[in-house]
């Protein structure tokens, strides 16, 4: 090595030749590569490098910070008054549109045998502002000023007040990168929402649109469909918006259709985002495991559980856990997802809700007992989407139709009858 | 040649070139955006190689894989693997009009380019879009600019 490095420059330098330290360096940032890659060993590591860097970043991004606030304060009167009436008119419309939510959705509980109506699978959200700077400008990532201390956690999903933006990917102790869902490395799990079928959408690289790459040629798919999230892949929950088939071109010779879509979400446009936390016994939430690589777990809330605890005390979040265990042995130490482990926060909120969890034990914990296994997978299912975000458009006939094939996959069985999503499941 | 007095500068500097690198602009100037940081770096190791060189290659490189990289390490190698060359033949460089300089420039912009590239696709994020190949070339178009800046107050000292 050193060898190597007694060429050009050994006169000037005191102490070890350059040669030397460039191979010891080399080897460090190997060492760091690997270790990053293979192992996500570096994550401790990273949490501090972000933590360092973000009094940086917040500096970069104060100038138009400043200029927005300034913006902001010297709005005209009338400016602000317009807004005002527009957004009361928004809220008016929203009102109209969840008015019946409420008993909708407990008469579609009743339908469907349960006692009463699920919660909402979102459970809390927290507002989060895009911090403006530039990272890698070829990849479409974003960074947002939450962290650790907010709660946040990695892999967890973005939502803006249309649809999907993407889901976080370096969380650092006050801020917390984003991967949207149109960059080029990240795949969604979703399903067309007039008919059910499932398919990944991926990032086509440039702001505005996804790719569905895996869809046959004669799949039943057409310009306009919605797309949602299917539920799986651990991350989303089933039933947010993520796009709008826009194009669909077949080919004969081609086997598969090219298909690209927009999404919902004002991509390049948004400086607020939601970072959601979601009830994790929720039937709609995302299966935590495959969040983790495994496809043999499940989601617990889903499997068919051998007996139901009979009528445990009421303090639920309890009994909503311990029938867990005993089922997904193998998976026990996979299910805990990134999701409550990594967060000092987020399991908090869950314990410090207390109306939440009689519903829950109610509706998720008798349910799979009751009933074969694939019925109550499907059947909230068809609720969570109204229950979400997209309370108007999926409320007619795709309800019953398309649930099961939307959600009915719990993961333990699904891989042999479903294909197209058990393929590329990786973002 | 003051070894030890630049490193302030050096730091300060490349600080800037770091703010530089993540101020936010429109899409269309961001893409022609030289890598300032990167050139900052290929100046020290020109101008102090024994102050900044590898070291400073390799923790600001560091500190851009916190920024952009998908894997940390990644920028780190590919700027010590640069700046070992730069600092090594920084001599020859320094006696070379400038013209032959941003060449030289150039040439190390693409070389870093190359190993960040390589290494995208070995980690599994391959990034093909031609556009990150602009960048070196108005690397090189500033450099006589960026070294007339860096080099401004050495000039006058010395």
């Amino acid at each position: 090595m050193a060898a190597f490095g007694t060429g050009g420059s050994r006169a000037q330098v005191r102490g070890p030749s350059p040669g030397f330290r460039f191979t010891l360096y080399a080897i460090l940032s190997i060492v760091v590569m690997f270790l990053d890659q293979r192992h996500g060993w570096l994550e401790q590591a990273r949490f501090v490098l972000q933590g360092a860097a973000y009094p940086i970043q917040l500096a970069v991004s104060s100038p138009s910070a400043a200029w927005k606030w300034l913006h902001e304060s010297f709005e005209t009167r009338d400016a602000l008054r317009a807004e005002n009436q527009r957004l009361q008119k928004q809220q008016r419309e929203l009102e109209l549109r969840t008015m019946r939510y409420e008993a909708l959705a407990r008469e579609n509980g009743e339908l469907r045998g349960l006692r009463d109506a699920l919660p909402p699978v979102a459970q809390r959200w927290l507002a989060a502002e895009i911090v403006n700077i530039q990272l890698n400008s070829l990849r479409q990532r974003v960074l947002i000023n939450r962290g650790t201390t907010n709660g946040v956690f990695k892999a967890q999903a973005v939502l803006d007040d249309k649809g999907l933006i993407g889901q976080t990917t370096h969380v650092g102790p006050w801020s917390a990168e984003v991967i949207l869902i149109t960059d080029p490395e990240h795949a969604v799990p979703v399903a067309i929402q007039r008919t059910g079928l499932r398919t990944i959408a991926v990032g086509a690289g440039d702001a505005a649109s996804l790719a569905l790459p895996y869809l046959p040629g004669n799949a039943d798919i057409k310009t306009g469909d919605m797309l949602v999230t299917s539920g799986l892949g651990g991350v989303f929950p089933a039933g947010y918006p993520v796009a709008r088939v826009t194009e669909v071109h077949r080919d004969a010779v081609q086997p598969l259709a090219q298909v690209r879509a927009i999404p919902f979400a004002r991509i390049d446009t948004d400086t607020e985002v939601v970072l959601v936390w979601f009830r994790p016994e929720h039937p709609a939430a995302p299966a935590p495991a495959s969040a983790t690589g495994d496809l043999k777990v499940g989601n617990a809330a889903l499997q068919p559980q051998p007996a139901p605890p009979p009528r445990p005390k009421p303090a639920v979040p309890d009994a909503t856990r311990t029938p867990a265990p005993p089922v997904p042995t193998p998976g026990s130490p996979a299910s805990p997802p990134a999701a409550p482990v990594s967060t000092p926060a987020s399991p908090a909120p869950s314990a410090g809700r207390p109306p939440a969890p009689p519903n829950t034990s109610n509706s998720t914990a008798p349910a799979p007992s009751k009933k074969g296994t694939p019925a109550p997978a499907a059947a909230p299912a068809g609720v969570a989407p109204k229950g979400a975000l997209s309370a108007p458009t999926n409320s007619k006939e795709p309800a019953a139709g398309d649930a099961a094939p939307t959600v009915a996959p719990k993961r333990p069985n699904s891989p042999t009858p479903a294909p197209p999503d058990a393929t590329p499941r990786n973002p | 040649m003051s070894s030890s007095e630049p490193r302030g500068r050096m730091l300060f500097t490349s600080l800037i070139a770091l703010v530089l690198t993540v101020l936010p602009l429109p899409p269309w100037l961001d893409l022609v955006r030289p890598a300032f940081l990167v050139l900052t770096v290929l100046y020290w190791s020109i101008a102090a190689p024994r102050a900044g060189g590898i070291g400073l290659g390799w923790f600001s490189g560091l500190l851009l894989d916190v920024f952009q990289g998908p894997v940390l390490g990644q920028h780190a190698m590919a700027l010590s693997l640069v700046t070992y060359i730069t600092s090594r033949e920084h001599q020859k460089i320094r006696s070379k009009p400038a013209f032959q300089q941003a060449l030289i420039v150039f040439a190390a912009l693409v070389m870093y380019e190359v190993v960040v590239f390589a290494i995208d696709g070995w980690t599994g994020h391959p990034l093909t879009s031609p556009l990150r190949w602009i960048h070196p070339l108005t690397g090189a178009l500033i450099w006589p600019l960026a070294a007339a800046i860096l080099g401004h107050r050495n000039g006058r000292r010395s």
